[in-house]
């Protein structure tokens, strides 16, 4: 029997990353605070903490909570905004041989496009993954994402304005995302990426109070597992470009699990709080599981869910 | 920083609903400073989920000691661990105490589970002068500080509900020795409840005298990336909020804005 080392390169459209393990952004900063920990070279790629033309601040505290299975955080998008992005941390980080994503969102529609712009032509930012999950002020504050025009307008408007690839990220508070995920297909995202947090909440019964400054904030980590991997399921069947799963994924299992149902690549995120080398046990992992089943390609397991029904 | 499986020497209650925690780590024992902490994985799996912030208390040897107050269910975990089982930790985390000039008197006030990261400190100046305030509930609360305590340091005791000590807050203790040592140089260092710790940053200010607090903070990562353990900076500072676990847990009282701490 011959050995070989199976092959993990991923081909997402425009994208090639060397595996298809990336981090997600707001839980990897902007890559270089876990250069002592791990070896950032082997990763698929990076996807930094969203940027938005000023630097924002973010919420009062407290603005994270522990919740069973999972977390609440409601950081308000705090970010060094995308001066100082360029100037101060992009250097350092083309360094690092793996893929660079820059993760983008506005108030307000033209912000996307000016966002778009200020990268255009940037060396060492391999991709744009759009937030569409933020409030929009133009509209009392609902997130872009909910509605498929708008998500559509906001993906034309940032690929009108670059020349990268543009990953647009998918909110899962919304009653069909497979509407809003064929809207921004149409309007020329070349990837999507699902799911960003889902909504929630928590109450101190002490002092009647939400645990939350901002009340509300975005649930993650191993809770939204079934939620994220039913809307990859379900967008993976619904558009032709690739899809990135992420939500809850914690280890190799987990990871597979998304390939299986149709994503082509996958994002860890809260995962790297509790284990920082989350992501690369993870490239690992599929390498591992590839020699153990007879797997020369990773792509091969994509999609590959069989039917219950065909075993009758 | 490094993450690292650390053994567990020792376990044991020190005080009610108080525990003392020995874990061997060479590397951690040599890299610690006092102020610093470290996030501890008190169980394999994903319930609870993430890691819990402890102050270090004490270098022993090869070991690095953590005192920790029984408050919820990754403390209560923690009691049920024993001495050989093995224990992941992250560390070591944050920014310490700046340690006090020559001339200086140190002066070291806590409550209840504040002590933690200031007998680190007492230990670090075994051999000076060092006047030491602790407040805690009641007598049962107290944590003894013999394993803590140099030949010079002199001890002062409160106890909100009068069973032991000063019947009161222990930062009733400070105005008073403040006002009568006002003609020496003092470095105060303070740990505890926020209440208390604004208290002491009130006095320090009203007083000008040198202060650095420890805060503590909700953390999902303890090394930068999450953002969540924000705390409003004063106007004197360049940013909004301070990280408590880059900026510091450490932080000068002029660099907090305490009409939004508590």
């Amino acid at each position: 029997m011959s050995a070989w080392i199976p092959d993990l390169t991923t081909r997402l459209g425009p994208l090639e990353l060397k595996n298809p393990v990336m981090t997600a952004s707001g839980t990897f900063g902007y890559g270089l605070e876990y250069e002592s920990l791990m070896d950032l070279n082997r990763l698929g790629g990076i996807v930094v903490k969203g940027l938005s033309l000023k630097p924002m601040a973010g919420n009062p505290p407290p603005r994270i909570v522990e919740t069973a299975c999972g977390m609440l955080n409601a950081i308000g998008l705090a970010n060094i905004g995308i001066e100082a992005f360029l100037s101060d941390k992009l250097p350092e980080l083309r360094q690092i041989n793996t893929k660079v994503v820059a993760n983008i969102y506005g108030h307000h529609i033209d912000e996307y496009g000016e966002l778009a712009a200020a990268l255009k032509g940037v060396e060492g930012v391999h991709a744009l993954e759009v937030n569409v999950s933020c409030p929009n002020v133009d509209c009392g504050g609902m997130a872009f994402g909910i509605d498929p025009a708008i998500a559509a307008s906001v993906t034309e408007r940032v690929v009108r304005n670059t020349d990268k690839p543009v990953i647009v990220k998918l909110s899962p508070n919304v009653t069909d995302i497979k509407l809003v995920a064929k809207a921004v297909e149409g309007a020329g995202a070349d990837i999507i990426s699902l799911i960003n947090t889902l909504t929630g909440m928590a109450v101190d019964v002490e002092t009647r109070t939400p645990k939350l400054a901002n009340v509300v904030g975005g649930l993650s980590g191993p809770a939204i597992k079934p939620v994220a991997l039913h809307m990859v399921y379900q967008v993976a069947r619904t558009v032709k470009i690739p899809v990135i799963g992420m939500g809850g994924i914690m280890d190799v299992r987990d990871a597979l699990e998304f390939l299986i149902v149709g994503a082509r690549a996958v994002e860890i995120g809260t995962a790297n709080f509790v284990k920082p080398g989350a992501s690369l046990e993870v490239v690992e992992g599929m390498a591992r599981y590839c020699a153990d089943h007879g797997i020369k390609h990773i792509g091969e397991i994509v999609g590959s869910l069989r039917s219950v029904i065909g075993k009758q | 920083m490094i993450d690292r499986y650390t053994e567990i020497v020792f376990n044991r209650p020190v005080a009610h609903d108080t525990w003392i925690m020995g874990l061997r780590s060479p590397e951690l024992a040599a890299e610690t400073r006092p102020g610093q902490f470290v996030m501890i994985k008190v169980r394999s799996g994903m319930d609870p989920l993430l890691r819990r912030p402890f102050s270090v208390s004490g270098i022993e040897e090869d070991r690095c000691v953590i005192l920790y107050r029984v408050v919820g269910k990754g403390t209560e975990i923690m009691t049920t661990l024993q001495a050989g089982e093995s224990l992941e930790v992250l560390g070591p985390l944050g920014k310490g105490f700046a340690m006090p000039g020559e001339h200086e008197l140190p002066v070291l006030v806590a409550g209840g589970i504040g002590v933690a990261p200031l007998f680190f400190v007492a230990r670090s100046l075994e051999k000076r002068p060092l006047e030491f305030m602790m407040g805690f509930r009641t007598a049962r609360e107290i944590i003894r500080p013999d394993s803590f305590k140099g030949p010079h340091h002199t001890l002062s005791l409160a106890t909100d509900d009068g069973t032991e000590g000063h019947p009161g807050f222990v930062t009733d203790l400070l105005p008073p020795f403040l006002e009568k040592h006002r003609h020496l140089s003092l470095s105060l260092f303070a740990c505890g409840p926020q209440p208390m710790i604004k208290k002491v940053a009130e006095a320090a200010m009203r007083y000008e005298t040198p202060c650095q607090v420890s805060l503590e903070s909700a953390m999902a990562c303890g090394f930068g990336v999450c953002q969540g353990c924000a705390v409003k900076a004063s106007s004197e500072a360049s940013r909004a909020y301070h990280y408590v676990c880059q900026n510091g847990p450490v932080f000068n009282v002029t660099s907090i804005d305490w009409s939004r701490f508590c």
